[in-house]
């Protein structure tokens, strides 16, 4: 049994502004995301995964560091549910149970693929480095 | 003081549920004028109905206050049940302790407070009623549907052939509508054309329809059973009694670089067109924009070519005035815009159409006669992307809210009649869901699956580009394989919503008929009055009023004939009494209220007065009752309070007022 964290996708929702429950499962956002092959967890599985509160595997998913903030599951979601932003929020909350509300310089290195795009990093130092 | 009767009715559970009803009576009881209270379980039932009935006579009632469900529900009932008990119906009150009571609260206590108040308000009202008298109007035995497509022609058919005399107006230059435009019907296969044809004769051939064509609806006054219509026939430049369609002005117009609608603007046509070759009427127009005799002065070709003599430059707008007694809104639809949707290519790719589109290059009479092939050159394609739901169910500010209905349908028709006619050629459809509802809609979409071999993948498509090659790259992914999907394609047809005709909110001002947030005409009840919009004398056709395919809209073009025929049927219709009335002592003439009344029924008059004994002439505001609909603006406008409305007059609703504040 998975465990459910209600509290955790509570936070999630609160800290990306997403209803979860908007959803249609269309998937037109994982359809349109450049990372999808390397994300071990989709963004539609994302937005299943917070419904449902299994949040652990969320924290663990290789996905959140594949992101490239591109914004077009964003820009294209028919239902406005968003489902970058849940990945953006659970990417915060790594951190910040790192005991950090920001990422170190240092280990950005480490978290990302070298052969992603500058985007990503340029994007994850705008949102991050607060 | 009336002697008033309170009915406090349990719906069942619906009100008993929140709302203490013994307690209710108990109350209402006390208060002045209430003779008699009691409460059933089902008041508008047979058994409740004798017990008001039967209160009445032993009580020797003369004001009713039934606490129930909205008026609009039961109103008519409790009036007619009060009128055979030999009370005046609108001695009548409904205290809406339903919708406004006990369906939007939890709390018992809090409820029943409120549905006291409710019945206090309604009793204090009550007390100041007067009796009213019912008028009559006339019926005129004429209807107009505006619109010519499927729902307008299935209707103006169904009226006409029990009798009545019907006018079409359709503002394109022939009937026939999107049906017209569609290759195969869906599930049968049979040919839109084939079908629709010999309607379009049958309507145009009979005696009691009258089609304006290329002509609109300008102005529309007067009421149920008596409007009248201002139908503005707009220049043809084509004498309609001297043409005989034999065709010759339109080869030989030079112009021939106009986008063709009919063809959605996949080729042109020439500035002098009928809109495809089943036309009805087949009379020409000239389009006079395009037209280089009206651009430039100089051509005139088509009235050299035209043995007939039948082309008239100098022709103008014609305006028609005629009186109805029922209007059928049959205005129909179009495919929404896709130039938000950048991520499909639609604007870029010439191969990326609509499924309207494709209808258009699978038609014999189409812009590629027929032959499928790719717009950009015109090669037949191998791989073909079908995209559902491009725009539909969509919350965002891009799309619509609905599900179109016809898409999941027609796709897979479409996917059939590729699939069999050119039997290499690759057909993948991307879905979200497939809905088909419908007699013999599943099935139909499990041959094109099953027995053509149609791809059905399920998930939205993210992505359409354009590749080096001439090609398409579909991108999106295989929701339940879990699996990325590149798929290159020839073409790629899309879905995309359809939402009600551009023109359809400006009609429903002229109608006051009202509308959804979608611009669908809303009916009068949502499942037991579909086809009658709320504004009396308006009936509804077809897409005009929600999404829905050829044979739901013929049946409810029938109901829609059905209810007109019912209403034209009656020689006199009974009028509602409560419309406004001013007190002739205290009217100064000052014209506010002529001004903010939307059915122009109010006028002024001179008459002579006796205010204290002196006798003058004075002018003052006069009412035609006829046309008074009881909006009640004039009363609210009047600087000096002379406006009532009766039945709902100014001291009624400030008693209601001082009863729900005591």
């Amino acid at each position: 049994m998975m465990k459910i964290d209600r509290e955790k996708a509570n936070e999630i929702q609160e800290l990306s502004g997403v209803n979860t429950k908007k959803c249609m499962k269309c998937g037109k956002c994982s359809a349109s995301c450049p990372s999808y092959e390397e994300m071990d967890i989709k963004p539609h599985q994302f937005v299943s995964y917070v419904q449902r509160g299994e949040i652990e595997p969320l924290l663990q998913s290789a996905s959140l560091w594949k992101c490239l903030s591109c914004f077009a599951c964003i820009e294209r979601c028919p239902r406005d549910v968003k489902p970058g932003k849940l990945v953006d929020a659970v990417r915060q909350m790594v951190i910040r149970e790192r005991g950090g509300n920001h990422l170190q310089e240092e280990e950005i290195p480490k978290l990302l693929d070298p052969e992603l795009p500058q985007q990503l990093l340029v994007s994850a130092f705008r949102r991050e480095k607060k | 003081m009336q002697r008033i009767g309170v009915f406090v009715c349990h719906c069942g559970s619906n009100i008993a549920a929140t709302v203490d009803v013994k307690k209710v009576v108990e109350m209402v009881k006390q208060e002045p004028g209430v003779v008699h209270a009691e409460d059933y379980q089902y008041m508008c039932s047979e058994a409740g109905q004798s017990r008001v009935a039967a209160a009445i006579r032993e009580h020797g009632l003369t004001g009713l206050v039934i606490c129930s469900c909205s008026p609009r529900m039961h109103e008519t009932t409790f009036r007619k049940c009060a009128e055979k008990a030999g009370l005046n119906p609108y001695m009548v009150e409904i205290a809406n302790i339903r919708e406004q009571c006990s369906w939007i609260h939890k709390d018992v206590e809090e409820a029943t407070k409120k549905a006291v108040i409710l019945a206090r308000a309604a009793i204090a009202k009550v007390d100041r009623d007067a009796p009213l008298q019912q008028g009559e109007s006339v019926v005129t035995k004429r209807a107009l549907v505006i619109g010519g497509g499927i729902a307008g022609i299935q209707t103006a058919l169904d009226i006409a052939d029990a009798g009545y005399k019907v006018d079409i107006v359709e503002k394109s230059p022939s009937i026939g509508g999107r049906m017209s435009q569609l290759d195969k019907t869906f599930p049968t296969l049979d040919c839109s054309a084939c079908i629709l044809t010999p309607k379009m004769v049958e309507a145009s051939a009979h005696e009691n329809i009258t089609i304006y064509t290329y002509s609109e609806v300008e102005k529309v006054t007067g009421f149920v059973g008596d409007f009248t219509v201002d139908i503005r026939k707009k220049a043809r430049s084509v004498d309609m009694s001297k043409c005989t369609g034999c065709g010759v002005c339109q080869e030989k117009c030079p112009s021939k670089k106009t986008p063709n609608e009919f063809n959605r603007g996949l080729n042109t046509r020439s500035a002098i067109y009928t809109p495809f070759a089943q036309a009805i009427p087949n009379v020409p127009v000239i389009d006079r924009e395009h037209c280089i005799k009206f651009k430039t002065g100089k051509c005139g070709v088509c009235s050299k070519v035209c043995q007939a003599g039948a082309i008239d430059y100098d022709q103008k707008d014609e305006i028609i005035t005629e009186k109805y007694g029922a209007i059928v809104v049959a205005t129909g639809f179009d495919m929404i815009k896709l130039d938000k949707y950048g991520e499909y290519s639609y604007q870029e790719s010439p191969d990326v159409i609509t499924s309207l589109e494709l209808e258009r290059i699978m038609n014999a009479a189409g812009p590629t006669k027929g032959h499928l092939e790719r717009l950009s050159d015109h090669k037949p394609p191998k791989e073909m992307v079908f995209i559902q739901c491009v725009g539909s169910r969509c919350s965002d500010k891009r799309g619509k809210s609905y599900c179109s209905k016809i898409c999941c349908m027609y796709t897979a028709k479409q996917a059939i009649l590729i699939r069999d006619k050119y039997p290499d050629v690759n057909v993948t459809v991307f879905y979200i869901d497939v809905r088909t509802p419908g007699k013999n809609f599943d099935e139909f979409y499990r041959r094109a699956v099953e027995e053509y071999g149609v791809d059905y993948i399920k998930g939205q498509v993210g992505k359409v580009s354009q590749t080096g090659d001439g090609k398409l790259l579909v991108q999106g992914v295989d929701l339940l394989d879990q699996k990325r999907i590149l798929k290159k394609a020839d073409m790629v047809v899309l879905a995309a919503a359809i939402e009600p005709n551009e023109d359809a909110r400006k009609l429903a001002t002229m109608l006051t008929a009202s509308m959804d947030t979608n611009d669908f005409f809303t009916e009068a009840h949502p499942k037991l009055r579909p086809v009658e919009s709320p504004t009396a004398g308006v009936f509804l056709s077809g897409v005009a009023q929600g999404p829905k395919d050829i044979p739901e809209t013929v049946a409810q073009a029938g109901a829609a004939a059905v209810k007109v025929i019912g209403l034209l049927a009656k020689d006199k219709l009974k009028t509602n009494p409560c419309t406004a009335k001013p007190d002739e002592l205290l009217c100064n003439g000052c014209s506010v209220c002529a001004n903010v009344c939307p059915y122009g029924a109010i006028s002024y008059i001179e008459k002579e007065v006796r205010d204290h004994g002196i006798r003058e002439v004075r002018r003052i505001a006069s009412v035609n009752s006829a046309l008074c609909q009881g909006c009640g603006a004039c009363t609210v406008a009047c600087p000096s309070g002379v406006m009532d409305l009766q039945g709902f007059s100014n001291r009624q609703i400030i008693a209601e007022v001082d009863a729900i504040c005591k």
